[in-house]
């Protein structure tokens, strides 16, 4: 098995995986039967985008864990997702600023993994960006609601940003995955897209009428499997059947 | 999001496939135009059941009254003369 190319594969899919699963939790719970629907449909989507990359994962293991085994049944050490993905849904402005941040990355990632020198990772990348196109939409267009809107709304998603901001320097962290990757032209760059990535970001907030951070400060690891609190009890509901029921199918 | 409740109402139009007209679909609450297409897109065709969206503010309708009905339809309901019912379609025809 390809270490470098499971484990590579692994973190991109780790983070729709785990996004997908916050959004999921809004279901029945959005703020409007409309945004709640909208919120459930980006959760999907990311799901669905998962099922291609874990499939292919399977493949590479070749061993006899199941795309689900994988997604599933992994510890929380074992989880690549970065930090940014797993915050909880504190208010509707954490929501979305989780989503912006994540989707102003995850488009301009996607246009680069189109050219990888691998066809299945190419080909996913392909069917993905357009779905993820109207993610970055959408949630750029709530932030500048929200941010450009009354003075409670203003607030209250300048301190989800404030707040999300020190999760954002990790999408560039390089792992040993991704060093490996890249030089076989596989992978993806990543420190190449940040002066891209906080330039889009920075010009929609103040767009958006909201304050771009300053801090200097960042967390990390997440990359690495070591996690926020908050990824313990996503787990615990992902594999919640699985652990009461083991081997369970239907 | 406390004035939620506030949002004005949109009717959806939805056109399933080129070549067919827009149908209504339904409606839904939106703070805006630009809103209510991305509300309609994930409200009603999520399962592709569109290639074109229009979207028209509620207020900006103008509907006929029920009370009125006898004086505004039941003059047509004798007339069936004014069908087209004399001609034969050819079975190629679709969508009269």
């Amino acid at each position: 098995m390809n270490n470098n190319l499971y484990n590579y594969i692994l973190g991109i899919a780790d983070n729709s995986l785990i996004l997908g699963q916050r959004l999921g939790e809004l279901t029945g719970h959005g703020p409007s039967l409309e945004t709640d629907i909208a919120c459930t449909n980006i959760s999907l989507d990311l799901f669905g985008q998962v099922r291609s990359y874990f499939q292919y994962v399977a493949k590479i293991a070749g061993d006899k864990r199941t795309e689900d085994d994988i997604a599933m049944l992994r510890k929380e050490r074992e989880y690549k997702n970065v930090l940014l993905v797993e915050q909880p849904n504190t208010n509707f402005a954490y929501t979305i600023g989780r989503q912006f941040l994540f989707d102003v990355y995850h488009l301009a990632f996607l246009a680069e993994l189109q050219k990888s020198t691998d066809l299945t990772l190419s080909a996913i990348a392909n069917k993905c960006i357009k779905e993820v196109s109207y993610h970055e939409r959408f949630s750029s267009d709530w932030v500048r609601r929200l941010g450009d809107g009354t003075e409670e709304s203003k607030a209250k998603m300048q301190e989800a940003i404030n707040y999300l901001w020190t999760y954002t320097d990790e999408l560039f962290h390089q792992t040993e995955a991704d060093k490996a990757m890249v030089a076989e032209g596989i992978g993806v760059d990543v420190t190449k897209l940040k002066e891209h990535y906080y330039k889009q970001v920075s010009g929609l907030l103040i767009e958006a009428n909201l304050e771009v951070p300053e801090s200097k400060w960042f967390q990390k690891g997440g990359k690495e499997g070591i996690h926020t609190e908050h990824l313990g009890y996503i787990l615990t509901e992902l594999q919640y059947m699985q652990r009461t029921y083991p081997n369970m199918e239907w | 999001m406390s004035n939620k409740k506030n949002w004005p109402l949109w009717e959806i139009f939805v056109r399933s496939k080129n070549g067919l007209e827009h149908r209504h679909f339904g409606s839904l609450h939106a703070a805006d135009a630009e809103m209510a297409l991305e509300n309609a897109r994930d409200v009603y065709t999520r399962r592709n059941e569109g290639v074109s969206i229009w979207v028209v503010e509620s207020k900006n309708i103008t509907a006929s009254n029920p009370e009125h009905n006898g004086e505004m339809f039941e003059p047509a309901q004798d007339k069936v003369y004014r069908h087209p019912t004399f001609y034969d379609l050819p079975d190629e025809v679709k969508h009269m």
